[in-house]
Parts: C-alpha cells; sequence; structure tokens
C-alpha cells in the first residue's frame, strides 16, 4: 500500500483492538503515529512495539478541554497532524425508554462531539499544506439500527452526516473524509459473547465469520493513502457482507 | 501605502491567486478577486500568522475587502 512517509497520523482509540490495528498498519506505511486513547498503559506498550516514529498522547474525549488540546499535542510531538482516524467509541446500551440522559450524552460527546472537535482543529494545517486524510470509524448500526444503542447509532449516523458535510466543504484543498464502517468484529468487547451468541451472530454475516481488526484497519489504509484522493463523503462497509449498502 | 496595507495585499496575491494590480483597498475579496467563503476563512487563518494577532469570528464576518483587513490589523497587530 502507498508509502505515509513524513506524513504523521492521529489514532483516537489506539489501547483498543482495532485502534491499535490502524495505528500499526499506518505506521507500516511509513506514517508518524500519536496513540491516543484513556489507557496509558496500552498505549505505551504499543509504542514501544512500534519503536520510532510515535507518541503518546492520552486523551479523554469525554473532557472537552482535554479535546481542545489534542492536536496542538500532536502538532507539538509530531510536528504536524496530515492524518486524523476517529475511531475511539465508547457505549452505554440500554433501551430507549429506560435510557437515563446521561448515557445519552455521555456516547454523543465522545462518539461524535469529539470527532467533530477533533477534525475541526486538524482541518487548520491541512488546509495550508492543501493535504489532508479525516477517517472517522461509524458503525454498521448508524446505518441499520440496533435495540438498544439509540444513542450509539445516533452518534455513529451523525458522524456520517458530518463526513458528508465536512468533506464537500475541504474538497478543493486535498483534503478527504470518509467513513469506514465495520459490522460484528472481533475484539475484546466482542470477546464476552459465548459460543452460542457468536454462532447466532456468524449465521447473519455472508461471510460466516466475524472480522479481524486488520480488516478494518486495511480500509483505512487506503482511505488514508495517496492513491484514495478522489474518494471523498464516503463510507466503506467492511462487514462481510451482513449488510449490503 | 502602509508596511501593513503591503503585507496585507501580498497575502491576498498569494492566497487567491489573483494579478497584483487588480488588489486594491475596495476590492471586495468575493466580489471583486474571486474568491469563495472557504478562500476568506484562509485569507484570516493567513493574517493571523503573519501579523500574530487572533481575529475573533465576529470580526472576521466583518472583513470583506482588503481596507476592512487592514484596518483591524493596524488597531489589533502588536
Amino acid at each position: 500500500m502507498s508509502d505515509l512517509s513524513g506524513k504523521s497520523a492521529l489514532v483516537t482509540g489506539a489501547s483498543g483492538g482495532i485502534g491499535a490495528a490502524i495505528a500499526r498498519q499506518l505506521h507500516g506505511m511509513g506514517a508518524s503515529v500519536a496513540l491516543s486513547g484513556t489507557r496509558i498503559e496500552p498505549l505505551e506498550a504499543l509504542a514501544a512495539e512500534l519503536g520510532d516514529r510515535t507518541a503518546v498522547t492520552p486523551c479523554n474525549l469525554g473532557d472537552g478541554e482535554a479535546v481542545a488540546g489534542l492536536i496542538g499535542q500532536v502538532e507539538a510531538a509530531l510536528g504536524q497532524c496530515d492524518i486524523v482516524i476517529n475511531n475511539a467509541g465508547v457505549t452505554r446500551d440500554g433501551l430507549a425508554m429506560r435510557m437515563k440522559d446521561e448515557d445519552w450524552d455521555t456516547v454523543l460527546a465522545v462518539d461524535l462531539t469529539a470527532a467533530f472537535k477533533l477534525s475541526r482543529a486538524a482541518l487548520r494545517g491541512m488546509m495550508k499544506r492543501r493535504w489532508g486524510r479525516i477517517v472517522n470509524i461509524t458503525s454498521v448500526v448508524g446505518h441499520s439500527g440496533n435495540p438498544g444503542q439509540a444513542n450509539y447509532a445516533a452518534a455513529k449516523a451523525g458522524l456520517a452526516g458530518m463526513t458528508r458535510s465536512m468533506a464537500a466543504e475541504v474538497a478543493a484543498r486535498g483534503i478527504t473524509v470518509n467513513c469506514v464502517a465495520p459490522g460484528f468484529i472481533d475484539t475484546p468487547m466482542t470477546d464476552v459473547l459465548n459460543d452460542k451468541q457468536k454462532d447466532g451472530i456468524n449465521e447473519r454475516i455472508p461471510a460466516g465469520r466475524m472480522g479481524a481488526p486488520d480488516d478494518i484497519a486495511a480500509a483505512v489504509a487506503y482511505l488514508a493513502s495517496n492513491e484514495a484522493g478522489y474518494v471523498t463523503g464516503q463510507t466503506l462497509h467492511v462487514n462481510g457482507g451482513m449488510a449490503m449498502l | 501605502m502602509s508596511d501593513i496595507a503591503e503585507r496585507v495585499k501580498k497575502i491576498v496575491v498569494e492566497h487567491l491567486g489573483v494579478e497584483e494590480s487588480k488588489v486594491n483597498e475596495n476590492s471586495s475579496f468575493i466580489d471583486d478577486l474571486g474568491a469563495d467563503s472557504l478562500d476568506t476563512v484562509e485569507l484570516v487563518m493567513a493574517f493571523e500568522e503573519e501579523f500574530g494577532c487572533e481575529i475573533p469570528d465576529d470580526a472576521a464576518e466583518k472583513i470583506v475587502t482588503v481596507k476592512n483587513a487592514i484596518d483591524f490589523i493596524s488597531e489589533n497587530a502588536d
């Protein structure tokens, strides 16, 4: 895949399964990578594994002030921020009728508002350099809906709408904004399911298996590449055929 | 022309890719110089950088001509 030498990327949620795979992939393509997340230990372990061209920039995306400073931290550590991967996400599942305001607000703040603020802050430098890539990690449930996830599905669908609007605004400056929408991916989040539940899920996936974090990372790598410069405002669904949209 | 006016003019010429002769103090970025709304945001960013000042959004909205920019910067730059 395309060479990203000289580019710097921020990956949020890099302490999680998908985020770490994305960070490894972009680093492998030559980019410098800032690893953000709330759990510092896995971030530092990943930075040690990757070696040079890394920075650890912890951030609680639910904290507005911390979000406001994150792009500045990345620019201070790596010189600039050419690629933003808004991957971090939280869930607070519950049926809508019983959902607490707090659970709605937290999910919207982390999954949608933080992605907007980070993108807005990074666009400044991208506009100047006439090159930028923003990839928002959404979810199949943002398109299909899912009982118990009104907050999460709303945030992810919101990201898709934000992506298309932002993409239209900055397309003429060499900046693309796209989404990758994973289906069921084998991560610590899905490890908690028992075999029966997993079989049930696999029956709904034409590919007959859950995806791997590397499947998502490969899609992100494409959208972050120079070769994808004419692709913008799109959602790339990576779900084993579970929803063909 | 003052130093600030020269520097503002230079930024406008560079960013909008227009002939220097077409840029005078009364030129409107959008109506006379072909800028779009994103260009005006970029111009404000460039002025902030060149003159080391911050141009708040409500002030930026009022900077529609070369003269508006020169006046704001003359009053607010160090």
